[in-house]
Parts: structure tokens; C-alpha cells; sequence
């Protein structure tokens, strides 16, 4: 059996979801190869070459897969897929864009998001905003996965996998990016931070967002995140959401500020390991799954709390 | 321009569901359903195009039971001029879906393809992206922004780093995210009318597609449930926890 994992990465770094996706591949077993198709990518062929459990590291480097637009990162995996038996990619934004492209043209089904590996052919996947867990078997020859990081440490360095050019494939160029706005900051990623500090509606406008939870965030040395709510009413951009349809975070402490904990939220956060929430609203559903809970007016608690640490 | 939105009937988003004790499923008994709310973003977006002038007909489709005829109303309530539905009890997967969305297509030659991005339901977030790949048709995937031109569309993607905007020919299919729009109600009159719109019912076989699950699911369980854990008295009580009890920071 042999495991095909396509890298994450933005042509200069491969990115850690990519570790934790390596690591869902190890629990499956076999050999393990991984692609990184980019341009100017090599830095990042060699990165993926010094993980631990990595045997190969495929490299298309070509001007086509610069922005690794999913209709020619399909065209260049599906040729590839024959010699494997799994292909995966972590279910970021980018695995959940491109995946299904190459599951469909392989005419196979795509088993998302999954948590835990039961067996080569039979895996654990959240449904229903992780409410219920399905174990699902695959009858398909190639099973095409994509993986919730959180559920998979990421794999060690330590590996010296070799490297080998691939031909890149026929240009598709189907779409173009004519325009990014990627948030600037010094703070965590918040899908890899160990500590998140997140605010909902209860903050009330974005003024107040900054003015609390950004000198929190900074105590703390936090990653910053939201509720729906908050990223609705326009305080903070889209790419703070955590939730079922967001972000899925499972950092070692997650304060959640002025939100109530509504199920798709909760969707995103409640593997955390200690969960803090301040709410004035005793009822709130937050409370319900919050190791600490602390009623009170968040406007005096979190500067008592930012001022205390 | 024709503009094809296929919807999906879910368990309403404000249910909390809960597993069959056996583990052989969800129980839907008696639990209320709704259209998916990112398909609710695709039928709003669809009908503002042909409010501006941009489409000329919005076609409805969904797969499914027969009660899917009431998301498909639904739809036509909204504005949907007409409806298709693709009637079966069968379990359908994404990609079976892809497949039969793909025939309509064929059949209907919609320039647009505007549907959301998961269903609320598997969580799969899979379909629109099967069908562009099945059509060989360029995808934007979870749209916050959809700028529609005569030969191309202009959409802004929301991504992990916040957004990106990509540029893609028609014809070509869209996924909605939720800040792309704020759907409307449907009025009672609406309602109405959509009563006496066309609804044409066809069987999966009609389109000659295998629908066959590729997945079987052995075993449904609930997911470990957090105790809730202690309230405590004031932020000192807060940091000492923090501190000593669970040691987090």
C-alpha cells in the first residue's frame, strides 16, 4: 500500500496541517509519499523531505501551479493516482477546495474530515456539526480522505525522504487569483495556537473587540477568534470564525468571551482541552460544556483579567 | 441566462440531533426539516442575478424523497421560476449526487451552476466540486462576493488567511458561503404562487445514472460529552484554576 499526501504550503513553507495529515497517513500504514506542486517551491520539497514517516517527495514546480488552483492541481493528481491507495490533504480551505475535484474524476467517494482511522478501508468522521460520529467503510479502490488536523498530532522531523521531479501536467487554467486579502499578524495561527481567546456578540461592536480581547490576546500570547455572530456583524474578519462551518480549533485553553454557544459553534471548539467561558447570561449554552465559567459583565472581567495576568 | 440551483433538504439547523440508542442511525422521527442554509444563499443570490437583469431563468432541483418537493416550493417561493426533482428513497452520496446534477445540467444548459458549499446534514462539503470536476467547468468555491459578467464571474473566496478573489469563464459552478447574502422570507403570496409553478418529477434511472452508496456507514455514535465543569466566583478564583488546576498557563 502505498499513501499519497498533497502538501500544504504557500511555495516558501510547508504548512503544519500537512504534519498532522502525515501523521493520519502513518495510522493507515504503508509507504508514504507526499507532493508538493508549486512554484519556487523547493524550499518546501525539502521541508516535507525531513518529516519523520516520509519515504518520497513528489515536486511539480511550474508556473501553472502557482496559486494551486484546484482544476490543474486535479489534473496533475489524478494521472498519479493509480499507483495509490489512498490520496489525502488535510481539510483546510484549500484540501476542502481541490479534494473532490480529484475524487470525482477517479469516480471514487471523498471521505471528509475524518477524526480517527479504524482500518485501511474504514475511518471515523464528525456529522451533523459533530453531534453524531459516523463510521464509514469504503468499498472504492482508491480511498480519497480529507483530515481534521486537530484530530492528528503532527508528525516529528527527523526523516530524509528522497526527492524526485515530476513532469508537470498539460496547463488547464481554467481561473485565476486576481486579488488576495490574507490578515497580516504577529499573533498565533489560530489553527495551531495552543491558546485562542475568542469573542462573540456579547463584545458589541468591532471597537470593543480590539479594545478587550486584542490586549488579552497579547498577555496571553494567544491566537484571537470569533463567534459567527461577531464575524456577521462585521467587528472582526471572516477568518476568525471558529465553528462548524469555520474553523475547528482544539487549543489547550479556549476563553470564549460574550458568546452564548450556539451548536455550530460549539462544532468548532469543544475538543479544547480547558474551555473558559465569561458570560453575563448564566444560562448561556457555553456554560454547558466550559470547564471554568465565570458570570459576569465581560466589559469589567476581561480588563481585570487582562491586567491580572 | 439560466441559472441552475440545486437545493438539499436537511434537518433544520436550529435541531439538535441525537443518535438511534441501537447506533444504526440519526433519529429523524418526527424532527423538523428545512432547506440547507448555504442552499438558502445560493436561491437568494440566484434571484437578485435575475433581479438585476443578469439571469433570465432560475431552475430549481433537488435530490431525494418526495417531500423534497417542499424545499423545491420552497425555492419557487423565493423566486425559483421552475423546479426538477430527481425523486428516490435511495441513500444518495455526494458523488451520486454530482452525477445526477451533472445529467440535469447536460439537459438544461444552465451557464451557472449556484449551490452551498456543505450541507448542514454530512458535513461532506463535496458536491459542487464534484460536479465541476464531472462538467471538466472551473469552481469558486465558498463565496463571500459573486460579480456575475456576460463570459465570466468574479467571486471572493473566503480561505483559512482570510479572502481571495479569482476570476473564472463561464460556465462554471459557484459555492456560497455565509456572508455572501442575507436570503429573504418568502411572502404568503409568493407562497401562492409558487404553488401553481412547474415541478417536474423524474426518476434517477430517467437520467441513466448509477447512484450506488460507495460508503457504507457500520456504526453511528454520539461524540464523548463534556461535563460541564465548575462556576467560579471572580477572575482571582479564574487565574488560580487556570494555574494550578489545570495548569494552562
Amino acid at each position: 500500500m502505498s499513501i499519497l499526501v498533497i502538501a500544504e504550503h504557500d511555495n516558501a513553507a510547508l504548512k503544519a496541517a500537512t504534519l498532522n495529515t502525515i501523521t493520519a497517513a502513518a495510522r493507515i500504514g504503508g509507504d508514504i509519499h507526499v507532493l508538493v506542486a508549486g512554484h519556487g517551491c523547493a524550499a518546501v520539497a525539502q521541508a516535507a523531505a525531513q518529516v519523520a514517516g516520509v519515504a518520497k517527495v513528489l515536486v511539480a514546480d511550474a508556473g501553472h501551479y502557482a496559486d494551486q488552483m484546484p482544476e490543474d492541481l486535479t489534473a496533475l493528481v489524478v494521472p498519479l493516482a493509480a499507483a495509490y491507495s489512498h490520496i489525502l490533504a488535510p481539510a483546510t480551505s484549500q484540501g476542502k477546495n481541490f479534494l473532490p475535484r480529484v475524487a470525482a474524476l477517479l469516480d471514487v467517494a471523498q471521505i471528509s474530515d475524518i477524526v480517527a482511522v479504524e482500518s485501511a478501508d474504514t475511518f471515523v468522521r464528525p456529522i451533523y456539526a459533530g453531534n453524531a460520529l459516523a463510521t464509514v467503510k469504503s468499498a472504492d479502490a482508491i480511498k480519497v480522505i480529507s483530515v481534521r488536523t486537530t484530530a492528528f498530532n503532527a508528525a516529528g522531523s527527523g526523516g530524509s525522504a528522497v526527492i524526485e521531479t515530476l513532469t508537470a501536467a498539460a496547463v488547464v487554467c481554467q481561473s485565476k487569483v486576481v486579488g488576495r486579502e490574507i490578515s497580516k499578524s504577529a499573533r498565533p495561527e489560530l489553527a495551531a495556537a495552543k491558546i485562542i481567546v475568542s469573542g462573540g456578540r456579547g463584545l458589541a461592536s468591532g471597537e470593543n473587540y480590539h479594545k478587550l480581547m486584542e490586549p488579552l490576546a497579547d498577555k496571553l500570547g494567544a491566537a484571537l477568534g470569533a463567534s459567527r455572530a461577531a464575524v456577521d456583524a462585521g467587528f472582526v474578519p471572516n477568518d476568525y470564525q471558529v465553528g462548524q462551518t469555520g474553523k475547528i480549533v482544539a487549543p489547550q485553553l479556549y476563553i470564549a468571551v460574550g458568546i452564548s454557544g450556539a451548536i455550530q459553534h460549539l462544532a468548532g471548539m469543544k475538543e479544547s482541552k480547558v474551555i473558559v467561558a465569561i458570560n453575563k447570561d448564566p444560562d448561556a449554552p457555553i456554560f454547558q460544556v466550559a470547564d471554568y465559567g465565570l458570570v459576569a459583565d465581560l466589559f469589567q472581567a476581561v480588563p481585570e483579567l487582562t491586567a491580572a495576568l | 441566462m439560466k441559472i441552475l440551483i440545486p437545493v438539499k433538504r436537511v434537518v433544520d439547523y436550529n435541531v439538535k440531533v441525537r443518535v438511534k440508542t441501537d447506533g444504526t442511525g440519526i433519529d429523524l422521527a418526527n424532527v423538523k426539516m428545512s432547506m440547507n442554509p448555504f442552499d438558502e444563499i445560493a436561491v437568494e443570490e440566484a434571484i437578485r442575478l435575475k433581479e438585476t437583469g443578469l439571469a433570465t431563468e432560475v431552475l430549481a432541483v433537488s435530490c431525494g424523497v418526495t417531500a423534497c418537493q417542499e424545499t423545491l416550493r420552497t425555492a419557487m417561493a423565493l423566486g425559483a421560476d421552475r423546479a426538477i426533482l430527481v425523486e428516490t428513497d435511495a441513500e444518495l452520496q455526494p458523488l451520486a449526487v454530482a452525477k445526477l446534477l451533472k445529467a440535469l445540467v447536460d439537459k438544461e444548459q444552465p451557464k451557472l451552476v449556484i449551490l452551498g458549499k456543505q450541507a448542514i446534514d454530512d458535513d461532506a462539503n463535496q458536491t459542487g466540486q464534484m460536479l465541476a470536476a464531472l462538467l471538466g467547468w472551473p469552481q469558486a468555491t465558498f463565496a463571500s462576493k459573486v460579480v456575475l459578467g456576460s463570459d465570466k464571474v468574479t467571486v471572493t473566496r473566503e480561505v483559512d488567511g482570510g479572502l481571495e478573489t479569482v476570476e473564472i469563464g463561464l460556465p462554471a459552478v459557484v459555492t456560497t458561503d455565509l456572508r455572501l447574502n442575507e436570503p429573504r422570507y418568502a411572502t404568503l403570496p409568493n407562497i401562492m404562487k409558487a404553488k401553481k409553478k412547474p415541478l417536474e418529477i423524474i426518476k434517477p434511472a430517467d437520467l441513466g445514472v448509477d447512484i450506488a452508496p460507495r460508503l457504507t456507514t457500520l456504526k453511528f455514535a454520539e461524540p464523548p460529552k463534556r461535563q460541564a465543569g465548575i462556576r467560579v466566583a471572580d477572575i482571582a478564583e479564574l487565574l488560580a484554576k487556570l494555574k494550578n488546576e489545570a495548569k494552562v498557563i
